[in-house]
């Protein structure tokens, strides 16, 4: 029979059973996208902050291919199909833009050596990982290198050295700043840890907001990184590439806790525009949170995850030990995504015309 | 290509009765897909000419294959019952054409893999003569509803569409009818066996409708029509209108409704969703909701049964797919091999290429060609790599979700393939396997490209073979338990008799001799009662085994 041979001939994989049409769309192919929408908020940063912030993408970049490649060597899988899948280098480009710019390149090569080896080669690769690599790989940072970790610079925005590409590259790798600098001079405290500090020693939310570190509506320069994410994760949308549950939610928990707050003691709480665009709070609406390997399927399980991601975040904002919380309300909630999935799973045809759950139309 | 797929939901309204709440009429999920339906929708519907020999399978429907009343070396006729229906749930087989039957024996049926069932082999004559007892029939109308059915099932007609259940049982509701859909909605690429029926036999089809109406009695009847078939729906609503305009009065409660076009728009329950916003429930049947849907071939062959007597002995099928010389569709005589179909379709044979039975979302790849076309094929199309191809690779799941948006059924199929993986049966029951109609759409949208229908394929013939085995264990551990208090009421019994015997025997020879003498005269006196004791005690120790045994299956 020539059907049965050429049906063998053909690998293993293959399967004779309906449908026979295939998929239009890959992995590599959606990964491409993410990419595609995080290049706004990489120009702008770049714009705000230089050199610095390609550097870090860079390196990030590298090591994340680089840690990919060996482990999947060493745990015997197709190196080339899975480094393809291009999911190594959308956590390399969150986790670059999360780091504070003009990161030494230990550090990069440690947070992505967590990331993409520990939190998600070591759980079986890609789909497998209960946390979000990129959001791991910083916590662990966080935690290691506190100093290095809250060394931001300055916005160029603000009156301060500038550095050129060299002297970049040469802090980068060497350590090395010229003569005439000190690294204090080009760094500043992000406006969360600024807001932080202030209202803390008793300054009034009105105060800081005058200050020169906070622009329009919240920090310098971070708001119009945050405004470019907003706009990448928009088109995200649009594509269908995410769904809006998870977005929408994340920003309205926080939105409503801040707004809350602020609307009691205006002078104690920031307002809810200074915490949406203040940090990484759209990277991690749009594209930390919305990991879909981490979050769940379901679409009340995506609107709790994101109510609760939001709010996590403004507590940890407001009363936690480190200024921006993201990556710790992120990882807190993964741990709750596989109990949302079982619980709010959607109505399906036909069973009883039960109203909850049935979120998805 | 099929990079045109776009991954959407149903978000347009139906145009049928905009008057009700449009939410509840979505149907969630769905994908568009190209239709390639110009390949073959051109043309009118040819004859083919009746093959040398059919191959006639006795199971074309759901339900019990048919018994054959026919002998090999007998002369059949076009139209003669040649098998009869075995239950209720079964349908009656037809000879397609005159000849004599040669063999019946089991032959390649249409299937994914070589599997072979019963089948009556006509070799025919080539006079294609009908039986006498297929007569037509001035006014079927004036028939009672019971006739109708009866005469309906011993045309042996079945669901046309692909499902082949036995209309006549659908068409014996419990409640009242609201609603009588004809479904001409042909949501799978490729085929259009149904669209060039409603453009060129309108008046067969409408008439059907009237036929059926005449049985069930509905307040409206519906023939819904996707809405990339204008003409067909055109030509339907040219019927209605000529066999008003005729003053049929029955005719003013038919109409044509469009329904986007989305697949698995057509599935019979996703079209009940689509036009009247209800759900049939969960495991139970249309009819229930006061609907009873037909296609719209079932609908024209119930036609041709009453009006013209001819019982269901050929189809229309569509032939299509690149590469074909004339594709397009065909009145094909049931039981023609498939090969004798593909080469009047201009099919070259060392084309290495597959065939599918069905369209290529929920179609079957067929393993021999020698298999015949039965009341199921509504079309062959020839898997050409270009258009119709799977991946070569698949990579994890990454649970984007978009399998989940798109599934009619609002099930989460990343969850089942991840259950069915790992074969957690039980979990799969939590995530409702059992409702998935494995219209493949989760499959096709898949950025991983995995083979999820398969898996759940695999998934749901394991559960109903562990179900199948747990009742047979549970069948012989109960008939183990019953033999076992039988045996024990046996031994009672025995041993009562054997305590009163003694005691008469004790009464009747007072103390003089000693037993055991007397022991060894008893035993071998009332031989019966000495060895079944014993006999028993030989059988016990398996017993016990069987029970133990059936108790693990159990587990
Ligand atoms: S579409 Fe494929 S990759 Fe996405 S969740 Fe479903 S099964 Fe997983
Ligand atoms: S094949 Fe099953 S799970 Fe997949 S979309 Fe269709 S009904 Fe849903």
């Amino acid at each position: 029979m020539p059907l049965r041979q050429s049906t063998n001939q053909q690998s293993g994989n293959n399967i004779v059973s309906a449908p026979f049409i295939a998929s239009g769309q890959s992995i590599s192919g959606v990964m491409r996208h993410v990419i595609y929408a995080l290049c706004p908020a990489a120009v702008v940063a770049f714009y705000c902050f230089g050199w610095g912030i390609l550097t870090n993408l860079v390196i990030a970049c590298a090591g994340a291919l680089l840690w990919e490649s060996l482990m999947l060597y060493l745990r015997n899988r197709p190196i080339t199909s899975y480094v393809t899948d291009n999911s190594a280098l959308v956590t390399a480009i969150l986790l670059g833009l999360a780091l504070p710019p003009m990161a030494p390149w230990w550090l990069l090569l440690t947070g992505t050596f967590f990331a993409i080896a520990v939190a998600k080669q070591l759980y079986g690769g890609l789909g497998y990982n209960a946390l979000n690599p990129a959001m791991a790989g910083y916590a662990v940072l966080l935690i290691s290198f506190p100093r290095e970790m809250s060394a931001w610079l300055a916005p160029l925005a603000l009156p301060v050295a500038d550095l050129g590409f060299f002297e970049t590259v040469a802090w980068v790798i060497f350590n090395d700043l010229p003569n005439d600098v000190t690294f204090d001079t080009f760094t500043s405290a992000t406006p969360l840890d600024y807001l932080r500090t202030e209202i803390s020693r008793g300054v009034s939310f009105s105060e800081v907001r005058v200050s020169p570190v906070v622009g329009a509506i919240a920090g310098k320069g971070v708001e119009w990184i945050n405004l470019a994410v907003l706009l990448g994760g928009l088109w995200l949308c649009y594509k269908k590439l995410i769904s809006w549950h998870i977005p929408v939610t994340v920003l309205a928990g926080l939105g409503v806790l801040s707004g809350a707050f602020h609307f009691y003691a205006p002078e104690r709480f920031a307002d809810p525009g200074f915490h949406l665009f203040s940090g990484a709070t759209m990277l991690c609406a749009f594209f930390i949170a919305t990991d879909p390997v981490t979050a769940p399927v379901t679409p009340l399980g995506k609107i709790i995850y994101g109510f609760l991601i939001g709010f996590l975040t403004y507590i940890i904002r407001t009363w936690g030990g480190y200024p921006d919380a993201v990556a710790f309300a992120v990882l807190l909630m993964n741990f709750t995504a596989p109990l949302l999935d079982q619980y709010t799973q959607p109505r399906i045809y036909g069973a009883g015309q039960r109203k909850g759950g049935a979120r998805n139309g | 290509m099929i990079k045109r797929i776009l991954k959407k939901t149903l978000w347009q309204k139906p145009l049928f009765l905009k008057r009700q709440l449009k939410k509840a009429k979505q149907l969630q999920g769905g994908i568009k897909l190209q239709g390639f339906k110009s390949l073959s929708n051109a043309t009118p519907v040819q004859t083919l000419p009746v093959p040398p020999q059919l191959i006639i399978p006795l199971k074309q429907h759901i339900g019990e294959a048919a018994k054959p009343i026919v002998n090999v070396g007998s002369q059949v006729y076009k139209g003669q019952i040649i098998a009869e229906p075995n239950g209720y749930i079964s349908s009656p087989v037809h000879a397609s054409s005159s000849g004599v039957v040669a063999a019946i024996e089991a032959r390649p049926i249409p299937h994914a893999s070589h599997i072979r069932e019963t089948c009556i082999v006509i070799h025919t004559d080539g006079k294609d003569q009908w039986h006498p007892s297929v007569q037509s029939m001035p006014k079927p109308l004036a028939l009672s509803a019971e006739d109708l059915r009866r005469r309906i099932r011993e045309a042996g007609i079945a669901g046309l569409g692909g499902a082949v259940f036995p209309s006549a049982v659908k068409l014996k509701p419990t409640s009242e009818i609201g609603t009588l859909i004809i479904n001409g909605v042909e949501c799978e690429p490729y085929i259009t066996c149904d669209d060039v029926l409603m453009r060129y036999h309108a008046d067969a089809i409408i008439q059907g409708a009237l036929l059926l109406a005449r049985i069930v009695r509905p307040r409206k009847i519906v023939v819904a029509i996707e809405d990339n078939k204008p003409q067909a729906c055109q030509s339907i609503t040219n019927a209605i209108n000529r066999f008003k305009a005729a003053g049929v009065t029955a005719a003013n409660t038919i109409h044509a409704a469009q329904v986007p076009e989305i697949f698995p728009a057509g599935g019979e329950k996703q079209l009940i969703k689509v036009l009247t916003g209800k759900e049939v429930p969960s495991g139970s049947l249309p009819y229930e909701l006061g609907i009873v849907c037909l296609n719209v071939g079932t609908t024209a062959a119930i036609y041709d049964a009453l009006y013209l007597g001819q019982p269901l002995v050929s189809r229309i099928m569509t032939v299509t797919g690149e590469g074909l010389d004339a594709p397009g569709n065909y009145r094909v005589s049931l039981g023609t091999p498939i090969h004798y179909v593909l080469a009047h379709a201009g099919f070259a044979r060392q084309q290495n290429a597959e065939v599918i039975m069905g369209g290529p979302m929920m179609g079957v790849a067929i393993a021999d060609h020698a298999a015949p076309v039965v009341k199921a094929t509504n079309c062959l199309l020839i898997k050409n790599t270009r258009q119709i191809r799977q991946p070569a690779a698949s990579m994890p799941c990454i649970r984007c979700g978009q399998c989940a948006t798109v599934c009619p059924i609002r099930l989460l199929p990343q969850q089942l393939y991840w259950h069915a993986r790992s074969k957690a049966f039980e979990k799969l029951a939590n995530y409702h396997i059992d409702d998935c109609i494995e219209c493949g759409c989760c499959q096709v949208v898949c950025p991983a490209k995995l083979p999820l229908v398969h898996y759940f394929r695999f998934a749901k013939s394991e559960i109903k073979a562990r179900g199948r085995e747990r009742k047979k264990a549970d069948v012989s551990r109960l008939r183990n338990e019953a033999r076992c208090v039988r045996l024990e009421k046996i031994r009672i019994e025995q041993e009562e008799r054997k305590a009163r015997r003694k005691a008469i025997r004790k009464q009747v020879k007072p103390p003089d001799t000693n037993p055991d003498q007397s022991m060894p005269v008893s035993s071998n006196a009332s031989s019966s009662e000495g060895v079944i004791p014993e006999a028993q005690t030989e059988e016990s120790p398996p017993l016990v085994k069987h029970e133990d045994q059936a108790k693990t299956m159990v587990r």
